[in-house]
């Protein structure tokens, strides 16, 4: 903090106060107003705080947050301070404020928003930039995904000092990684489809087997990994088989925790020492929590698109216990629910289906054509009482998702 | 636009008005589904639905019944062919095809639904041709591969239907807006031609369709840039009195069986009508729905335009 310029320092001071107040008064928890208001009084306030320190950006369109969390937590077992917007604020305003919150963490893991990862890559130089997944999510304000990963493949181009981590098995993802001068490709695998049929490189159809996929035209084909998930294992860069036993759920998480690892390994941090850590992560924001309520137990997903639903159906109970859906279209959902269409809800067939929020209609002709009964409830308070006694999953989207919170007391 | 379907045309006289035999007989109702249940083949999911190879997905080329070995739903079954969904569905674009399968099959009327990849042939034997939306570059791709392929055109030629959404929509026409906003071009097996509008038309949509189609009010939800312009040839399918449609107060364009529209994604799924209207093209007149089977549907229909009316 001492190294900033005055400016920056009143703007960042600014800020934190701004935040403070913010989280006494409840408005909110702080994350954004403090950046809004250091931003104000200093438009480069993040190059600035960014400056000297060790940063990794997380961007895709799912896994955002947890990942930002875990990579927090396997950096964070080097033994020193590590900056990072935990909560989802993925744009300027939150990394400013993540940042200006830990002046002196000489690390800092920043979740970013994906349309701004070129900008974001401007103003903070990070050593290392880490590619999950790209999948069609909220397109009535989101940018299209080829266009998206055309942008990180120019930012890539014009940044060659940075270090990427990417998925090898998703290949838009792939393709964009592609244009970096240093790549370490992570086998995270990849079980939503439907966005990469075609090559991104010469939009031919893109040919898949258990070895990965690959262009019949052009020959783009998946890079190989030096980190690989394999099951509920994962094999690290040296060729060392690790258990990963997470507190998190679900495929989805055991490949954000390789990504996790392998980011971890170009700080120097070993499996053996930064595998506890992420274990040690049982939830993210509000998702994958665990909520008791008059003899019920509660565990909440959330699932934005179609590719986080695809991944919340794998952490569903095997036993077929009850599961509430919730879906809304405000803004932050995206006000369209075309999407609702590209999931397939015939997996939730044999186990009983509640519906709720503000466009329950829309999932229930959904749930109607796929031949899923259901009913609808008005919330979650009334699922509760419709269950018996013992286990209720709830996926909701965002906004829905927030209103369950908010409903169950913030416990979660 | 008047060729009758050559597989079931009966009075050749195009349009609406021809009857598929012995698929409307009450008898037949339920041994058209059965046939489909049986081997698992007449569920939208299992067919819609691959596994993790996209060549499951797929169908592979129709070469017509005899030569691709039998149709698991019967010889006289309703083919839904989707053409491109590797390049064209962005937006739910399933939901139009599950929807056509639902409402065909509730009536008796056993469906198959064939997926053409983009590196398949299209076959020409299919009943309904439905086309999605994509982004720019994928919707340049499927032009220049369907202009190449021709086997569209020919199903056109044998009467089929075709019902295209927003960049399959342009793409059906004459020239359309490539990446750049350049001119590519187009089918040409609608009267239309598109470009690039000066903003993108995003949210929802209401319009009221042409008298002559018989069909209630659309609502929808739209998400493009495009503007369009209807030639001589081509009616449009609807007014548009919420959204922006064509960009000129219209929406969507139609002549004979070929429809197309910017009401995105599962458009089908707000306007049964419409799907409906499609089916009675292909299939012949259909009867009404048992109401149990159309009141989530008219729910739906009724929340969203009550949510947009002022």
């Amino acid at each position: 903090m001492s190294k900033l310029p005055i400016r920056a320092r009143v703007a960042s001071t600014l800020g934190e106060a701004a935040g403070k107040v913010s989280r006494l008064t409840g408005r909110g928890d702080g994350s954004v107003i403090g950046g809004v208001v250091g931003l104000r009084v200093a438009p480069d306030l993040l190059r600035q705080l960014s400056a000297g320190r060790q940063i990794v950006l997380v961007t895709g369109t799912n896994g955002k947050t947890t990942t930002t969390r875990l990579v927090t937590a396997a950096i964070g077992s080097l033994g020193q301070d590590v900056a990072s917007n935990a909560f989802g604020a993925n744009m300027e305003s939150g990394l400013v404020s993540a940042l200006s919150g830990a002046p002196d963490a000489p690390y800092a893991v920043l979740e970013v928003d994906e349309r701004y990862l070129p900008s974001m890559i401007k103003a903070t130089s990070p050593r290392v930039v880490v590619l999950l997944n790209l999948s069609r999510d909220q397109m009535d304000r989101a940018a299209e995904i080829w266009l998206v990963a055309r942008r990180w493949r120019e930012a890539f181009a014009a940044a060659p000092d940075i270090r990427v981590v990417a998925n090898a098995d998703d290949p838009l993802v792939a393709w964009a990684a592609g244009s970096a001068s240093h790549v370490t490709w992570v086998a995270a695998g990849q079980r939503w489809h439907e966005d990469s049929w075609c090559c991104p490189e010469c939009g031919s159809h893109l040919r898949r087997d258990e070895l990965g996929w690959r262009c019949g035209e052009c020959g783009l084909s998946r890079p190989s990994a030096r980190w690989v998930l394999d099951g509920d294992s994962m094999i690290d860069s040296a060729g060392a088989v690790h258990e990963l036993s997470l507190s998190l759920p679900g495929r989805a998480n055991r490949s954000n925790a390789v990504m996790a690892l392998a980011v971890a390994g170009l700080f120097g941090a070993d499996v053996g020492q930064a595998l506890p850590n992420l274990r040690s992560v049982v939830s993210v924001a509000g998702r994958y929590t665990t909520v008791q309520r008059r003899g019920r137990t509660l565990h909440l997903l959330l699932a934005k698109n179609p590719a986080g639903w695809l991944e919340a159906f794998d952490v569903l109970d095997p036993d077929g216990r009850p599961v509430l859906l919730a879906v809304n279209a405000q803004v932050p959902d995206g006000k369209d629910t075309s999407w609702l269409w590209d999931v397939d809800y015939r997996v939730l067939r044999g186990r009983p289906v509640l519906v709720a929020g503000e466009r329950r209609i829309d999932l229930a002709v959904r749930l109607e054509a796929d031949e899923v009964p259901f009913d609808l409830v008005d919330g979650v308070e009334a699922a509760v009482d419709r269950v018996p006694a013992g286990g209720l999953d709830v996926i909701a989207n965002y906004t829905a998702f927030q209103q369950i919170r908010t409903t169950l007391g913030r416990t979660a | 636009m008047t060729v009758p379907n050559s597989r079931f045309a009966a009075n050749g006289s195009g349009g609406a008005g021809h009857r598929r035999p012995g698929l409307n007989g009450a008898g037949l109702n339920g041994a058209g589904r059965d046939a489909a249940s049986q081997d698992g083949a007449g569920r939208d999911g299992d067919m819609l639905w691959g596994a993790e190879d996209p060549g499951l997905t797929a169908r592979g080329p129709l070469t017509g019944p005899g030569q691709s070995g039998r149709s698991p739903a019967g010889p006289s079954a309703l083919r839904l062919v989707w053409i491109y969904p590797d390049l064209l569905s962005t937006y739910g674009d399933r939901g139009n095809l599950i929807m056509l399968a639902r409402r065909a099959r509730l009536r008796g009327i056993a469906v198959e639904p064939i997926q053409v990849n983009s590196d398949q042939p299209v076959p020409q034997q299919g009943d309904i041709y439905l086309l999605g939306g994509g982004e720019d570059l994928p919707q340049v791709l499927a032009a220049q591969r369907l202009r190449a392929g021709g086997g569209l055109q020919a199903a056109i030629g044998n009467g089929a239907v075709v019902f295209a959404v927003c960049a399959g929509y342009q793409l059906i026409g004459s020239v359309f807006g490539g990446a750049q906003g350049e001119p590519v071009d187009g089918l040409g097996i609608l009267d239309i031609s598109s470009g690039r509008g000066d903003r993108r038309g995003v949210g929802e949509v209401l319009a009221d369709v042409d008298p002559r189609l018989g069909v209630d009010r659309l609502t929808g939800f739209e998400n493009h840039q495009g503007v369009t312009r209807l030639g001589p040839d081509a009616r449009p399918l609807a007014r548009v009195t919420l959204g922006v449609g064509n960009g000129d107060g219209t929406e969507g364009a139609y002549a004979g069986r070929i429809l197309g529209t910017y009401l995105h994604g599962p458009a089908l799924v707000r306007n049964p009508g419409l799907a409906d209207l499609l089916l009675s093209w292909a299939a012949g007149a259909l009867p009404a729905l048992p109401d149990a089977d159309e009141a989530w549907t008219r729910r739906l229909r009724t929340e969203r335009l009550a949510a947009v009316s002022p």
